[in-house]
């Protein structure tokens, strides 16, 4: 097929010489497999992380929000900070399933369902935020527009935090939608494989009766360019409005109009950095290293770095632009972040979110799995303290100094934010085990133009 | 090889004679005495006056009070008005050379991330990408020429009013930014950018030549290429976001907007691609381009629209996040749009998002040639009137008018950018052989 003539150059996305049957067989061996030690101690990990924050949560729930560390000037510290760090980690799984498939990158297919997977369990995590920071989370559900009896009270729509409402459980929505569409081709694999009746029955369930005819398939693939494309700018505009939580105020440090584009800058930075952490170990664990090969590793990493410098351009953006506005306060926001009491966390913030992405130039440290995972953790890290240096060092010092203050975490806090990363893991180890964690239509779709044995028959000029 | 027609050479050399009429009459019937503005005005007001004559009734008690005192106020307001009248012509040249300017930049940009990307479509376009960039250093020039030139030549007239001593000696807030809004850092700075982007763009050039006449196999020029493109992304990043404060946001220098730089270039970009997608249907249309079929064209639309959705989805962040928090320092920006352009302040949105959004979602539409030729019409004057908003109220304020001065200006750099991309289309194969990547891109189908 001319159409998919492919330049020699490129390099093979997966590796060994597999068959179709190779790729069912490897895919579907850790769902049929029996989990062995080590998972069960991460899983155990978790779920104690998990049973923990959720003790925290009812604590907090129970006794009131004074447990934590805010006060009457910062209201926002750790619940928005993780609440934000994760939306922005749940950023990486739509881009990689939507946008690159938008720009038709084939080494989106072995990454697709792990990065989906994650988006949605990291949705998952932020969405609690909103619900456990007020202070009458049992009135939760007056946010909604629904008729009532207040003479039919309504919302006002004009609060960003109203918007987030909507943009969060759209966008959980439709990357479940997404990705269970993607699943139904697996599920059928996994179905059609199994010998235990009762392993048959749940996959039959999952696969809701899926038999790969052409024209499902023809649909199929319509759906999910219709849906990436909706997807994309969902994902815009999801971390928009989470911007726009600060940008719409008069805060000095949050009204500034980048925030729109660099917190989605941001967000798929932290997103890439935490798949990237994921992948590495996954790829180990379930012996994927043929399909999650050093070359996604590397791309991976290339995202990471340009989205990083993006990020930096934007810093460097607020920091001019502070002092050209002549805005007194605005200067001082930005000189506080630098040299006031916060000073080590907006240090690391720029250390881990500005340096660190800018080795990925380097091919022996960017083709390094064990420096790239490394800089995954560590950008990570500098994202959560970027979230928190634009949310505490705003807040603690603004226009009037005598409500200066500063912000102190109690464990509860901290308790509740590892409860989250407690039952991140608890979600994604039980898909490892559960789900087929690579895409396997989508590898054979590419395995006879990009995988490494057809890629030397035809340069044998064999075929 | 391409060669420009005659009638092709004549047709652009006209458009830069009739500019040229168009811009001298232009500064021919700018400069108006201060006597002839007062005129102006008591007749302008006499007509308002004759609509709303009521009203007028009402407040007159209170207006010939007022009205010793108003003498000097008027004579104020008459010179105000008068250098307004006298930007004209000079703002005029700036916003179309602006848009030239910007248009081989989004060019150069584009082409630099298809080249950093290694796009397997894209190569049997990058002898158009590569013709049309041609036009940044003279276009990047004429608009620093225009910048400084409006300063030195005449009286009051320039387009950046913090360049005028004498509003800057009465005006603490510009005082405070001298350090950075200066004539020479602001010329040093464009040498910088100028230079960079000229450098990238001549030994991008130079290599995809080279490419060409290498052994099949040797890819050491790709190599190059892509390593400088990579290097030019950074540098890029840079200098436009530095580049839009310096030639557009310091036109109201009292007005900053951290969003600004993206702003700027997420417009440059989509005329950009804009500008490759009319020149290839054009040279496919004459039969050259016989490797580009309609997917590429397909690509190229679908471009145009996710960087109108783009461009709107800046527009709307810059806007609305000032237009909610409503700080006095920042809003005038869109007061001042708002009440003196009206019209082409949200008309330019229906150009640049609303119609493109409709009729470049349908997949069939975009592999049809005069469709997209149609959209980027559209596109393109969404985009000068883009620019026209950004420029025109910082320096003629209320007086702005898309006449003989605006149009003449637009054909003069129209034509001049025809003739510079023409000219280099003729310079080397229109076909680039030696790209790695060619024949995957002869062979594209979507």
């Amino acid at each position: 097929m001319a159409s998919h003539y492919e330049a020699p150059i490129r390099r093979p996305l997966v590796l060994g010489e597999k068959s179709y049957h190779d790729v069912s067989v490897d895919i579907a061996k850790p769902v049929e497999g029996k989990a062995n030690k080590s998972w069960w101690i991460v899983f155990s990990i978790s779920l104690a992380a998990f049973l923990w924050g959720i003790g925290c949560i009812i604590y907090t729930i129970s006794t009131g929000i004074g447990v934590w560390g805010l006060n009457k000037t910062i209201g926002w510290a750790w619940d928005i900070t993780n609440f934000v760090w994760w939306v922005g980690i749940g950023h990486a799984g739509t881009l990689i399933s939507a946008v690159l498939l938008l720009f038709r990158q084939k080494w989106r297919m072995a990454i697709n369902r792990s990065a989906e997977a994650m988006t949605i369990f990291a949705v998952i995590q932020a969405g609690l935020f909103p619900l456990i920071h007020m202070g009458r989370p049992w009135l939760g559900y007056w946010v909604l527009p629904i008729p009532n009896q207040f003479g039919s009270l309504w919302v006002n729509f004009n609060s960003p935090l109203l918007w987030d409402v909507f943009a969060i459980s759209t966008y959980l929505s439709v990357s479940l939608v997404f990705w269970w569409t993607g699943l139904l081709p697996d599920f059928a694999m996994i179905r059609d494989r199994a010998v235990k009746p009762f392993q048959k029955k749940i996959y039959s369930l999952l696969a809701f009766g899926w038999s790969g005819r052409a024209k499902d398939w023809q649909r199929f693939e319509e759906v999910s360019l219709v849906l990436a494309g909706l997807a994309t700018p969902l994902v815009l505009s999801v971390h928009t409005i989470v911007s726009f939580d600060f940008a719409t105020s008069i805060v000095p440090g949050w009204h500034t109009t980048i925030f729109p584009p660099y917190f989605v800058a941001g967000a798929v930075f932290s997103g890439f950095a935490m798949v990237n952490t994921l992948l590495i170990i996954m790829r180990k664990v379930v012996s994927l290293e043929d399909y999650i090969t050093i070359q996604h590793i590397e791309l991976m990493n290339i995202v990471i770095m340009i989205t990083g410098s993006i990020v930096g351009v934007a810093y460097i953006t607020e920091l001019f632009i502070a002092w050209y506005s002549g805005v007194e306060y605005e200067q001082y926001a930005f000189l506080n972040r630098a040299t006031g009491p916060y000073w080590w966390a907006y240090l690391l913030m720029m250390t881990c979110n500005v340096f660190s992405p800018q080795f990925m130039w380097f091919k022996k440290l960017r083709t390094s799995i064990m420096f790239s995972f490394f800089i995954s953790i560590v950008v990570n890290v500098g994202m959560w303290f970027e979230r928190f240096v634009i949310i505490v060092t705003s807040l603690h010092r603004d226009y009037m100094p005598s409500a200066w203050t500063m912000f102190q975490p109690t464990f509860v806090d901290i308790g509740i934010f590892i409860g989250t990363i407690g039952f991140f893991f608890v979600l994604f180890l039980l898909y490892a085990r559960t789900f087929p964690v690579v895409s396997q239509a989508e590898v054979k779709a590419i395995l006879k133009s990009s995988g490494q044995r057809y890629k030397r028959i035809r340069e044998s000029g064999e075929s | 090889m391409y060669t420009i027609s005659n009638r092709l050479k004549t047709f652009s050399i006209i458009l830069i004679v009739l500019g040229v009429l168009g811009v001298a009459y232009g500064f021919m019937t700018s400069h108006k005495s201060l006597e002839e503005v007062k005129t102006m005005l008591v007749e302008e007001h006499a007509h308002e006056g004759n609509e709303t004559s009521v009203s007028e009734h009402v407040e007159g008690a209170e207006n010939t009070v007022s009205n010793h005192a108003d003498v000097a106020h008027d004579d104020g307001h008459a010179i105000h008005v008068q250098e307004q009248l006298a930007k004209r012509p000079w703002s005029a040249m700036y916003v179309s050379a602006l848009f030239f300017m910007t248009i081989a930049l989004g060019v150069l940009a584009f082409y630099a991330i298809q080249i950093a990307s290694q796009a397997g479509w894209a190569p049997v376009l990058y002898r158009v990408m590569e013709a049309i960039s041609a036009y940044l250093l003279p276009g990047a020039i004429i608009v620093i020429l225009l910048a400084v030139g409006s300063h030195y030549i005449g009286h009051h007239n320039e387009i950046f009013i913090w360049m005028n001593p004498e509003v800057v000696a009465d005006d603490k807030l510009i005082q405070n930014k001298s350090g950075y809004l200066n004539i020479t850092a602001f010329l040093i700075r464009a040498i910088i950018f100028i230079a960079g982007w000229s450098t990238y763009r001549y030994f991008a050039r130079k290599f995809s030549i080279a490419q060409d006449n290498a052994e099949p196999g040797d890819n050491r020029n790709f190599k190059k290429s892509f390593r400088i493109a990579a290097g030019f992304l950074v540098f890029f990043m840079y200098t436009e976001s530095i580049m839009s404060w310096d030639w557009i946001m310091s036109v109201d220098p009292h007005w900053f907007s951290t969003l600004f730089g993206w702003y700027v270039f997420s417009g440059m970009i989509v005329g950009g691609i804009t500008v490759i997608a009319m020149v290839a249907i054009y040279l496919k249309g004459k039969g050259l381009l016989p490797m580009v079929n309609n997917s590429h064209i397909h690509d190229l639309a679908k471009y145009m629209f996710g960087f109108s959705i783009f461009w709107a989805y800046l527009w709307f962040s810059q806007f609305m996040l000032i237009w909610y928090a409503n700080i006095p320092e920042e809003v005038v920006y869109f007061v001042s749009r708002i009440e003196d352009y009206k019209l082409l302040f949200f008309g330019m949105l229906v150009l640049n998002f609303v119609f493109p959004f409709l009729i470049l979602m349908n997949s069939d539409n975009k592999r049809v040639p005069w469709f997209v030729m149609m959209g980027g019409v559209v596109i393109l004057v969404g985009h000068y009137i883009d620019l026209f908003v950004m420029i025109m109220p910082a320096t003629v304020g209320d007086r702005w008018y898309i006449g003989i001065p605006e149009i003449g200006s637009v054909l003069l750099f129209g034509g001049l950018f025809l003739l510079v991309v023409l000219t280099s289309l003729t310079k080397a194969p229109l076909a680039p052989k030696g790209n790695p990547f060619i024949k995957e891109s002869e062979n594209f189908h979507y």
